[in-house]
């Protein structure tokens, strides 16, 4: 039953990943990435982390794609003429095959094929996945966590400097 | 996973039920902010179809359904199509949720009364709500109009300003009933709904909701008077049915969450829970309807202006003395 379903899910990941990058118009484009996305936090839900899939939604789904189609819709990016460029194509399937053979080893070879860690299945079904992930960031990963804090912080600084003509 | 079939039959009648319920309430809501609003500016309102009209709405939905349905020649026919669904079903998903009444218990069967008890059912509500947005965005656009379009881009940027201090308002609810479950937020509220402890977050969450329903004086994106009818100019029939019936299903589904996450859910005295719960939620669609024959309709700067220069930094601001209350107090 979950094989099915994961299979049925990967299936419509991967063909709207492809509509993506084939669909001419700009804002198709987007909703299939939005359905991409939409895919991934099934998986997450399947890997019982539902906290993740709620973020992925908001985040991705709901916030950064809705900013790509704000902009598309402003800019009013209509279907322009398609030209083939060659090399970019060759340099896209060099990329592709390099990021294939590389996921490849990590899951076949590397420790990412064991389950790791003091965490597994049943513990975080007791405890609950958000509370874990609470915990965690604010004990062991502090300090990348404020990293990335200060790193958002720049941006929106950036963000207004950038929009405000006198400050 | 094996599961008895009495609970199976127990889940399925209450699926129906709340979707017929929903829907059913949504069609008289339309008929009952014609009247409310008709007595409010002093007319008689529908009264004809029926008994004090109340087979208006049937009578609407067989005009509707009987209308041509057009497509505008230069619009983008498969979005065109699927925007109305984009709008509704989001709100209908949301209403999935939310507990609308203590669990029963038949024939040794506990029945839990809300459709999917998750333990991140806040969170699936705001998700769900960011992506509602994109009914009006595509809707506006796919439509191929001027009047559509600067609809659509209107209502996109007021969804995701209001969003945020929607969801800022609810972070005080979640640090006092420590969950993301809607039923721990009901269970938490037992003795005490949290508007007495957060006023002003209340009060936030009402206003980012109306904006979130697109209903004045927050209703710019369909703005009549300049916009023609915004991101549904170009719809008719019962597509731009969808999209209207949709907009009093949001209603619904938003004020049952302000019942849920501010007044007690379906907390009360005396009377049973799931009457308590839809007198909270149709108090909010009546505050809606009350709203619209009062107030005029905001500026579009002054929108901006009090959706990210006022509420979102009191929310935050209301963030921070709950934090330093729950601390000393804890």
């Amino acid at each position: 039953m979950e094989t099915l379903f994961f299979a049925i899910i990967t299936l419509v990941a991967v063909v709207s990943a492809i509509l993506v990058i084939t669909c001419k118009n700009p804002i198709n484009s987007a909703l299939s990435l939005i359905l991409t996305f939409f895919c991934l936090a099934t998986y997450y839900v399947m890997l019982d982390a539902p906290f993740m899939a709620a973020v992925q939604v908001m985040v991705y789904a709901g916030a950064i794609m809705v900013l790509i189609v704000f902009v598309i819709m402003l800019l009013n990016v209509r279907v322009d003429a398609h030209k083939k460029q060659t090399h970019k194509v060759a340099l896209g399937c060099i990329i592709g095959l390099f990021t294939l053979i590389n996921t490849a080893f990590l899951i076949f070879k590397s420790r990412a094929a064991m389950p790791m860690g003091p965490y597994n299945g049943s513990i975080i079904k007791q405890i609950g996945h958000t509370e874990l992930i609470g915990k965690e960031m604010f004990t062991t990963f502090l300090l990348p966590f404020e990293i990335t804090s200060i790193l958002l912080l720049v941006a929106i600084i950036g963000a207004v400097i950038l929009a405000k003509k006198k400050i | 996973m094996t599961a008895d079939p009495v609970d199976i039959a127990l889940f399925a009648a209450k699926l129906g039920a709340v979707f017929f319920a929903v829907l059913t309430l949504a069609a008289y809501l339309v008929f009952a902010e014609r009247r409310i609003l008709a007595w409010i500016q002093d007319r008689k309102g529908p009264n004809r179809v029926g008994p004090f009209g109340l087979l208006q709405p049937l009578a609407d939905v067989i005009k509707l359904l009987t209308k041509e349905d057009l497509v505008p020649a230069a619009a983008d026919r498969w979005l065109f199509y699927l925007a109305p669904a984009m709008a509704a079903i989001p709100a209908l998903l949301i209403f999935s949720v939310i507990p609308f009444g203590a669990p029963l218990t038949i024939a040794g069967h506990t029945l839990p009364l809300l459709i999917a008890d998750l333990n991140v059912g806040l969170l699936f509500f705001l998700a769900l709500s960011s992506i509602a947005v994109y009914g009006v965005a595509i809707g506006g656009w796919a439509s191929n109009s001027k009047y559509s379009l600067l609809g659509g881009i209107r209502g996109l940027a007021q969804l995701i300003s209001y969003e945020l201090s929607m969801g800022l308002a609810l972070v005080p609810v979640v640090m006092m009933s420590r969950s993301f479950s809607m039923t721990d937020i009901v269970t938490a509220q037992q003795s005490m709904p949290f508007i007495v402890y957060q006023p002003l977050a209340f009060i936030i969450f009402l206003i980012s909701i109306t904006a979130e329903c697109r209903r004045i004086p927050f209703d710019l994106p369909e703005a009549e008077g300049e916009l023609v009818a915004g991101f549904h100019t170009e719809y008719s029939g019962m597509r731009f049915g969808l999209f209207f019936v949709g907009e009093y299903i949001n209603i619904i589904v938003l004020g049952g969450l302000a019942a849920t996450f501010f007044l007690g859910g379906w907390h009360g005295p005396l009377l049973p829970p799931v009457i308590w719960f839809s007198i909270k939620t149709l108090a909010f669609a009546f505050l809606m309807i009350w709203l619209r024959g009062t107030l005029p309709r905001l500026r579009y700067d002054q929108l901006m202006h009090l959706g990210w220069k006022i509420l979102t930094p009191l929310a935050l601001f209301n963030i921070l003395v709950t934090a330093w209350l729950l601390f000393l107090t804890s």
